[in-house]
């Protein structure tokens, strides 16, 4: 017996406490790093940070729609799951709505540091310019925020201790009732602000590299980024499950469940990437010489912005990706799926890099200069807090809450 | 966000953006009441609090 | 963003800036921060952490001696209008922190409102919006210098080139007072038109064709208030930004360097 073992949920081994405690403790010093960074950022002001007045959005923008791409996975897993009834992925949808729930709370927090007068943050709610696709980010970020905490929080009192008090048994109960309500409504809110999040550059028309055609207000970006969302998302859900599978040392979801996220994800990375590479092709030679460029300009300044970045994001972590997925071979084959799901969460960060910060880098006027900017320790940290934060909760949601429902199935306890 | 801001107006975005807003979180929130006074109840009706959610 | 229209008597304040005449001496960018109580730092070396509502630019046409020609560009906030006030700032900001006058024609910034995300300043292709990464300070005898007209702006947020608006806002109180409600052209000038020995810089009302402006520049209102003066341009006219400054130059490659062109244009 071990010391939280009665925290545990029932029927599951898990590490000894010492052993859970050090891991913890190592975390533990990152994240405070990256506290220190941000209260830096908080009360020293943004100077703390490399950006300046011609590259206004830092690393963390991009760490920002970089989780809430690979946070996908909650919504359209829950769409799955609650909406189309693929009644499998009940066995990964609670660990879809952890990591989407640390994205998600990670995002908030970032967006919290970024902003040169943070105690102002409520102003985008109380005085919204509904013309602005921040503020839509803004408000169904945050709405999507709250059905992430409603779904996490019957987990929460799935703990056993926790369960056993008769009001939060009822209260998780009645809250995985109507799930199905709150996952629809969680699903129309990322609709839109992974959406508008594309439309963050792509409304931009004095900035012709960022800037997309599109359909009424909305640029083709912003049906890309939910596309790209819903495809990555599930990647990114199957690779933090089997890189947990890999640390705990045991197998915690069927091969059928992960199977068939993958090849609904395939499915979904597949017809993305077409319909990116039209976007692409269309931007680059109609769009852009509509305002006097030539799309290779964008690329030519220097290797760190050149056309290798494109060749990596639509072919290598987008073609590549989609065609393992959807080949059942490959699919089913461990190595050839790591890979996939590796590249593909690659691909739509990539994705967001180069349709936010490198919209920053060349120059529209054409006596300007290109802007190149080199993250500063501060920026660093603050962006990797929300790596170790997101650990922690995973370590501790592990060890105390029955995250997946299998694990007792697939590890059963011989002594 | 509200009528009372002097940034509203009674226009198509205003009423498309702010209904959809207030759509979403009156369902939210009437559903997160709905589940927190239904468990209240059946606290109140003395059930046994032990099962699988499932 | 209400569109507080005047009643047919909108007027849209813009510039004409005679490139031929600059000289490039600088005067604009002194005069507009002793104006608007523009803050500075000890050490300005970076020129992108500097805030220069106005910022005059070298240019040249990148050929050797003797055929060498060298220009200066002085920017400020370009006031776009967009397609009927959907400048690329305004539109964009989240909090409504900017906004389009459509009774004067300038975008304006609340700084008490603006909370620092610094989309606008993405969105601007002119670099015109300047972020307040310090809290601003003045060497101690320099604070009495400052203008009482103009609030100086906390840091962590964006602010930029009004065309000098409290100076709009006290020639209309003097016009009121006078019982006037129009304004003689002389009588809101901006502090760079002002302080531009060569005379480059002409300041007025784009839609009052008595205004030396309208005059130079003859925008057809028709086609988004595009130069009619075959020697005036404005920057980056493709984008569809709709700017109110427009620029004069007699020299081709001057007038070729406002926007962008593919090689097969040339």
């Amino acid at each position: 017996m071990d010391l939280d073992s009665a925290l545990w949920p029932k029927g599951v081994q898990r590490c000894t406490f010492p052993k859970f405690m050090i891991g913890i403790t190592v975390v533990s010093v990152v994240l405070v790093w990256g506290v220190y960074a941000a209260l830096l950022c908080w009360f020293k002001g943004l100077n703390q940070t490399n950006m300046n007045d011609y590259y206004g959005f830092a690393l963390w923008i991009w760490a920002d729609l970089a989780v809430i791409a690979l946070g996908g996975g909650a919504f359209f897993t829950g769409f799955l799951r609650y909406l189309v009834k693929k009644d499998e992925l009940k066995h990964i949808i609670n660990y879809a709505v952890l990591i989407g729930f640390i994205c998600y709370s990670s995002a908030q927090l970032i967006l919290g540091i970024d902003v040169g007068q943070p105690l102002r943050g409520w102003f985008i709610f109380w005085h919204a310019n509904v013309h602005s696709m921040l503020t839509e980010v803004a408000f169904c970020l945050s709405c999507y925020f709250v059905v992430l905490c409603i779904e996490y929080i019957p987990l929460i009192l799935e703990n056993r201790q926790l369960d056993k008090v008769p009001f939060f048994h009822h209260l998780g109960h009645n809250m995985h009732g109507i799930m199905a309500i709150f996952a629809a409504t969680g699903a129309f809110l990322s609709c839109f602000h992974q959406g508008s999040l594309g439309g963050v550059s792509g409304v931009l028309f004095g900035r012709p590299f960022g800037f997309r055609e599109g359909v009424f207000i909305w640029p083709w970006t912003f049906f890309l980024f939910t596309w790209s969302a819903a495809a990555c998302g599930p990647c990114f859900t199957i690779l933090v499950t089997k890189l947990t599978e890999a640390i705990s040392k045991k197998q915690l979801v069927k091969p059928n469940v992960v199977d068939l996220l993958a090849k609904i994800s395939g499915w979904m990375l597949f017809t993305y990437i077409i319909a990116k590479t039209v976007d692409t092709w269309y931007w680059a030679f109609v769009t852009v010489p509509s305002k006097g460029f030539n799309w290779a300009f964008f690329y030519s300044n220097n290797d760190f912005y050149g056309t290798w970045i494109l060749w990596l994001e639509i072919v290598i972590c987008g073609y590549i990706p989609a065609l393992l997925l959807i080949t059942k071979k490959t699919r089913q084959t461990n190595s050839t799926l790591w890979i996939a799901i590796i590249l593909a969460s690659i691909g739509v960060c990539v994705n967001r890099w180069a349709l936010v910060l490198q919209v920053m880098a060349p120059p529209v006027m054409p006596f300007d200069t290109w802007a190149l900017y080199i993250p500063s320790w501060q920026e660093v940290a603050t962006t990797i807090l929300p790596v170790a934060y997101g650990v922690m909760l995973i370590m501790i949601s592990f060890r105390y809450l029955p995250i997946f429902p299998q694990e007792r199935e697939l590890n059963p306890i011989t002594n | 966000m509200f009528p009372f801001s002097f940034e509203w107006a009674w226009d198509m975005s205003h009423i498309v953006f702010m209904g959809g807003l207030w759509y979403a979180l009156s369902i939210i929130g009437a559903g997160l009441t709905y589940c927190i006074i239904k468990a209240a109840v059946d606290t109140l009706k003395g059930d046994a609090g032990t099962g699988d959610h499932h | 963003m209400k569109n507080n229209h005047n009643n047919g008597k909108a007027k849209k304040f813009g510039m004409v800036i005679d490139l031929d005449k600059c000289t490039g001496c600088g005067s604009c960018m002194v005069a507009c921060m002793s104006e608007n109580n523009v803050p500075f730092k000890a050490d300005e070396t970076d020129k992108r952490l500097s805030i220069t509502w106005m910022l005059v630019y070298k240019l040249n046409n990148g050929k050797s001696h003797p055929d060498y020609d060298e220009c200066y560009l002085p920017r400020p906030c370009m006031q776009c209008e967009g397609d009927h006030g959907h400048s690329p700032c305004v539109s964009v900001c989240p909090a409504v922190a900017t906004d389009y006058s459509h009774e004067t024609g300038i975008v304006s910034q609340i700084y008490t409102r603006c909370f620092g995300c610094r989309y606008c300043m993405a969105a601007c292709p002119y670099h015109a919006r300047y972020f307040n990464w310090w809290d601003p300070a003045w060497p101690a005898d320099m604070e009495k210098y400052l203008s009482p007209n103009v609030s100086p702006r906390m840091r962590g947020i964006v602010e930029k080139c009004g065309f000098c608006f409290h100076r709009y806002q006290l020639a209309m109180d003097k016009a009121y007072y006078e019982g006037r409600d129009e304004l003689e052209e002389g009588e809101y000038q901006t502090s760079c038109t002002q302080a531009c020995p060569a005379g480059a810089i002409v300041f007025g009302d784009l839609n009052n064709p008595k205004h030396a402006v309208h005059k130079i520049a003859l925008p057809d209102s028709k086609h988004g208030g595009r130069p009619k003066n075959p020697n005036a341009f404005r920057l980056l006219e493709r984008l569809g930004t709709n700017p109110k400054v427009y620029y004069l130059s007699s020299r081709k490659w001057v007038r070729d360097s406002g926007d962008n062109y593919r090689p097969d244009e040339k």
